[in-house]
């Protein structure tokens, strides 16, 4: 049933808040899962924990579809190509949670085959502690980049400080250490 | 179980059996370099040895051979397993053992392994390239002197998906 109003209803607000308010409550997550934190990931999207509440249950496995990379899991070397690829082909806007302690440092596998943290790649909007974490741990994460967006302006979504290295050439851009035949450091 | 076949491998090979031992039922031959191959190919036709579980490499460093690379066998008819040990020294150009693919086809991924991690050169090998790092990896990751919390430069490109053509 219509209702009747006597004068016209009028809503003033900025763009920016719209439009932000209509990105924090339908992010579209893409899991980048290669470990067990993946599989909390999943527990975060099933019923018991239930993302869709912030309206981020859409996963999808296309980062052309997506706007909120989740990397859940260890990141060897030879896979760092890879993030970096799907991390580009995702449109702008987008953001990114580290989920747990190998995405976010390396974890304990401090060796020759893993990326001693991914924001050695991309840059990171919220890190997640935990290994792995728990799914209430995801969900905080999550609204901490509600948050984010909450207070961001057009102009900042787009400038991007910390992106003036693309990050396929920060790939490159490892420093190593000495190789010495007795091993010391 | 294998017992039988380290007296049969002493007698076919003699002096080339350096050490053979059988702690709790574990059957191993240490076998020189040069009769390893022959060695492998004799227990796979005339002692049943039809399957190649592993062959994986090891460093010692105290030794003057440091590397020692170790294949375990098992019959899959007589369910009984050996174990086969050959030492090489670890400096480039001596690093060689031969391939084992001709006996056991699925040596190929193995003997990789074992370049890749530790260094050892599989002569006669088909591909014998990296296959856990990547292209252009510099040192091999399990010698107990690489560094461990040496970094690598990452200089491979994504083999998964094709690069834009200029």
């Amino acid at each position: 049933m219509a209702v009747k109003t006597e004068t016209p209803e009028v809503l003033t607000t900025t763009v920016e808040a719209v439009i932000n308010w209509g990105r924090k409550w339908s992010l579209w997550p893409m899991p980048f899962g290669t470990a067990c934190c993946a599989i909390e990931f999943m527990a975060v999207v099933g019923n018991g924990y239930d993302i869709s509440r912030f309206g981020a249950e859409l996963v999808r496995f296309s980062p052309r579809q997506s706007d909120l990379m989740l990397v859940a899991g260890t990141v060897c070397h030879k896979l760092a190509p890879t993030l970096v690829t799907i991390y580009e082909q995702m449109p702008d806007p987008k953001w990114v949670i580290s989920m747990g302690a190998c995405a976010s440092s390396g974890g304990f596998y401090d060796n020759y085959g893993t990326v001693q943290g991914i924001d050695e790649l991309i840059p990171v909007d919220v890190y997640v502690p935990g290994c792995p974490p728990r799914p209430e741990a995801v969900l905080d994460a999550l609204m901490l980049v509600q948050q984010k967006i909450d207070r961001q302006t057009i102009r900042e979504v787009y400038a991007k400080p910390d992106m003036k290295t693309p990050p396929s050439q920060r790939l490159h851009q490892v420093e190593p250490l000495k190789l010495t035949s007795s091993g010391a450091r | 179980m294998a017992k039988a076949d380290l007296e049969a491998l002493r007698a076919e090979f003699g002096g080339a059996i350096l050490e053979t031992s059988d702690f709790r039922g574990d059957e191993t031959a240490l076998i020189s370099p040069e009769r390893v191959h022959d060695a492998l190919a004799y227990l796979k036709r005339a002692r049943g040895y039809d399957m190649c579980v592993d062959v994986c490499g090891v460093d010692y460093p105290e030794r003057r051979d440091r590397l020692e690379v170790v294949w375990h066998l098992h019959s899959l008819k007589d369910k009984k397993r050996i174990r086969v040990k050959a030492r090489v020294p670890a400096e480039e150009g001596k690093n060689v053992l031969p391939t084992s693919t001709d006996i056991w086809a699925g040596a190929d991924w193995f003997e990789r392994e074992c370049w890749d991690l530790v260094g050892v050169r599989f002569a006669g090998h088909p591909n014998l390239q990296r296959i856990l790092t990547y292209e252009g990896f510099e040192g091999h990751p399990l010698r107990r002197d690489y560094p461990i919390d040496r970094r690598q430069p990452r200089k491979q490109t994504n083999p998964g998906i094709p690069q834009a053509s200029k």
